[in-house]
């Protein structure tokens, strides 16, 4: 079972969902805190989720404030790279790219890839959380490999 | 604020000190998933964490208890209130370092931050490694301060007490392993500081809350504009409030919001990554060693003010400072022979306002010199690098198509002469030479700049002497002077002596102008020679002068040759001294306290004095630096004989 958490764990790590924050915070977690990750993470799916909100509200706007935009997406970035998100992060870059750009079309397909990568992002972490729940806590506070 | 204690532990390392543990840490950002994870990150190192989502929160809850953080981690970007307006808050009327984080690693960023005085940037993700180490800033700030109050506050009235604490402080150095470190980092803030001071103004729109007068953004970029025109350094209230135009501001408004503007400045100085190049003179041909002079000044620095009152003809800026440095601290330590001495700048200023010097005989300046010879040779180094005085004295003379560079020496180096002159006080008056070159006006020139700050309140003046020195071609071998050598005395191959007596008119009138101006006084008089006397004098005339904005009494006279190698100098007359205005402390004070900085450092005096010596139309530059213990009579008043009694007396008397 644990080899199991293990596993996923890195295969997130292999195809580049997460980075080395990821392992910072685990390290954070101990037996005064043992589900920070997780918790952690709850929060950062929360709060991503309002502002991809609040993102989705400004394009559907039509009108494109790229200054507003960018004000978002790089608080966005702010917490992806704070937990490791790695490819939400790579999408964050990409779209304040096509902001300075002013490139709406841009905007607008990254910002689809965008939530494409954070759903999956956030599917395969609960998956990943909830095995290594069961799995015990120590598990989930040890470096893959 | 943390305990002594606290910012030891660093620097005493093993000793049972938690230091960094429980160092209380705000943290501001809006991001809840990033402010979480730094919580965590900051509690994992021990730190006492209060989060904060908003900036404006973050900012009362500072206000509302000035002493409950040791420092501010703030995102960059946040919805209502922009980082660095926050750091800019902070920075006016905390002295809290603040670290600023974003996840936009741009450089004009980052440079951003550090331009606003945010001691360090952290890229997000901030990484855990990066906050176990945040305390540096912490023991960065107060090591500074402590340089600062440890140079300063040797008044003769504060002994018990504040002997103590500096004891405390003495024990705290000898404990550390990193003490020229540290002298050594703020002599480079100090340098950063004066740096920064010319080019970050432009970029500062920080609107200040008072409880009078407000400071809208518009109002202080109005501030900051006039500041920038007229130059940092030249600033006074006076210039500026007419500048700014403002209906309904007073004088008091603006000399206080330049003090606190001064103080940012500093701070941002202080962070500052660059290295200035400022100071050139002082540091040339010196050693490390002579870092600690730097870090004297902690207040460095901005020049203050003085320059309306200045000439705006000379090329070659002087600055003299004076470092006022507590010499109790060191028990057994004889003190006051240090104190006596002070270097003398003399220029001959035909013109000026004391100008019109009846010509006084030489046999005063030999008077004067035996006042020196009180003054032991033999001090021990040790003693005075316990007590941190240091007086460098750095003579540069440069003939015409020669460049010699004399000594630059400390204090701890007695005896030691560069070039073998005869040194040592007691040898002085014996000079002929000195009479010799006294007599030759014409070949002096000097100008002084005078920085001097004196931060605290409490301090008692010290009139700060300032030594002259004369050039005198032929006679001098060498162009070395070989009276430098003194137990860090400087003492200035001419004879005569000028004694500054802080005034606030100095020159030109400019009243606003936290000058000190020089009287200059024959020797005949008593009262240069009587300490407790001149102090009342100073004391007197800090009481009138309440409207010296800068908390700071930098003076700094600058003259400008324009050629180089005329009479420039004539121009500069007034040469201030490093006393400090009581009152004007006070008044400090209470603004400080109003703005929840209560760190100010004690006072000290510096006087940073750099001479230009002209030769037959070359220049010379000097640098000469002393440090002057307040405890010390200020004996060694030496009067140039231009300036006549009529002069010295008249501005003594104003005064009271």
């Amino acid at each position: 079972m644990q080899r199991q958490v293990a596993l996923i764990k890195q295969s997130l790590f292999d195809q580049g969902y997460l980075d080395e924050q990821f392992m910072e915070l685990e390290e954070l977690q101990d037996d005064a805190n043992p589900n920070f990750v997780e918790e952690v993470s709850t929060l950062y799916f929360k709060d991503s989720a309002r502002l991809i909100n609040n993102i989705d509200q400004a394009l559907e706007r039509g009108s494109f404030d790229f200054n507003r935009l960018d004000s978002y997406m790089h608080q966005f970035k702010g917490s992806s790279t704070s937990i490791g998100a790695n490819k939400v992060k790579a999408e964050c870059t990409k779209f304040r790219e096509y902001c300075r750009a002013g490139n709406a079309e841009g905007c607008l397909r990254t910002f689809q890839q965008l939530k494409k990568e954070h759903s999956t992002l956030r599917k395969k972490l609960e998956h990943y959380f909830q095995l290594a729940r069961q799995a015990g806590p120590k598990e989930t506070a040890r470096r893959p490999k | 604020m943390i305990n002594p204690g606290h910012g030891r532990g660093p620097d005493s390392g093993s000793n049972s000190d938690p230091f960094p543990a429980g160092l209380r840490v705000l943290v501001v950002d809006d991001d809840p998933t990033c402010l979480m994870i730094l919580e965590r990150m900051l509690r994992t190192c021990l730190y006492r964490v209060t989060k904060c989502n908003r900036a404006e929160i973050a900012l009362s809850l500072l206000r509302k208890n000035k002493n409950g953080f040791d420092i501010v981690i703030s995102d960059v970007h946040m919805p209502d209130m922009d980082g660095f307006k926050l750091l800019e808050h902070v920075g006016l009327e905390m002295d809290l370092p603040v670290i600023m984080m974003s996840a936009d690693d741009s450089k004009s960023v980052v440079l951003k931050g550090v331009t606003h005085g945010a001691v360090d940037y952290l890229i997000k993700p901030v990484r855990i490694e990066a906050l176990k180490n945040i305390w540096q800033h912490v023991v960065r700030k107060k090591r500074n301060e402590w340089n600062v109050s440890e140079h300063s506050g040797g008044s003769l009235e504060d002994t018990g007490g504040d002997r103590d604490r500096q004891q405390q402080r003495e024990d705290a150095d000898n404990n550390s392993s990193s003490v020229n470190e540290g002298n050594w980092r703020s002599s480079r803030k100090r340098k950063e500081e004066e740096v920064d001071d010319q080019g970050d103004d432009k970029e500062d729109t920080s609107s200040l809350k008072k409880p009078r007068v407000v400071w809208s953004v518009e109002l202080h970029q109005q501030f900051v504009a006039a500041v920038n025109q007229l130059g940092v350094d030249k600033a006074v209230p006076k210039k500026i409030l007419e500048m700014m135009n403002v209906p309904g501001l007073t004088r008091e408004n603006v000399a206080s919001h330049l003090q606190k503007y001064r103080i940012y400045l500093r701070r941002l100085g202080g962070v500052s990554q660059h290295q200035g190049n400022m100071n050139h003179s002082f540091m040339t041909g010196q050693d490390p060693s002579y870092g600690p002079l730097s870090s004297l000044n902690g207040f460095d620095l901005q020049a203050l003010a003085v320059a309306g009152q200045l000439p705006a003809q000379s090329l070659a800026q002087l600055q003299a400072a004076g470092l006022g440095r507590p010499s109790l601290t060191k028990p057994g330590m004889s003190v006051s022979p240090l104190v006596d001495q002070r270097s003398i700048f003399n220029f001959e200023n035909p013109k000026i306002r004391f100008g019109d010097g009846h010509g006084q005989t030489i046999n005063n300046v030999n008077k004067q010199m035996n006042l020196l010879h009180g003054v032991p040779t033999g001090m021990e180094p040790k003693q005075f690098a316990g007590s941190h005085m240091r007086v460098q004295q750095q003579i540069a003379g440069v003939r015409p198509g020669q460049n010699v560079q004399s000594s630059g020496m400390m204090l701890p180096v007695t005896d030691q002469l560069p070039r073998g002159g005869p040194s040592m006080l007691p040898s002085l008056g014996q000079q002929p030479m000195l009479s010799s070159s006294v007599s030759r006006r014409s070949d002096l020139t000097g100008a002084v700049a005078v920085r001097t700050s004196i931060p605290e309140t409490n301090n008692r003046m010290s009139p700060a002497t300032h030594s002259v020195f004369n050039n005198f071609s032929a006679d001098l071998p060498q162009n070395s002077f070989p009276l430098a050598s003194a137990p860090g005395i400087s003492i200035p191959v001419s004879a005569s002596y000028q004694e500054e007596v802080s005034s606030s008119d100095a020159k030109g009138g400019s009243s606003a102008a936290t000058m000190a101006t020089a009287g200059f006084g024959n020797p005949s008089y008593d009262i240069f020679n009587d300490f407790p006397q001149q102090q009342q004098h100073n004391n007197n005339i800090n009481n009138r002068l309440n409207d010296w904005d800068l908390r700071n009494i930098g003076l700094v006279f600058s003259h400008q040759d324009a050629a180089a190698a005329s009479a420039a100098f004539s121009t500069s007359d007034a040469y201030s001294s490093p006393s400090t205005q009581r009152k004007r402390r006070e008044t400090d004070a209470t603004v400080v306290a109003d703005q929840g900085q209560n760190q100010q450092p004690p006072s000290r005096n510096l006087n940073h004095l750099n001479n230009v010596y002209m030769d037959g139309g070359s220049v010379r530059v000097k640098s000469e630096r002393v440090a002057e213990t307040m405890t010390c009579p200020p004996a060694t008043t030496l009067f140039h004989e231009q300036y006549n009694q009529e002069d010295l007396m008249s501005a003594l008397l104003k005064q009271v």
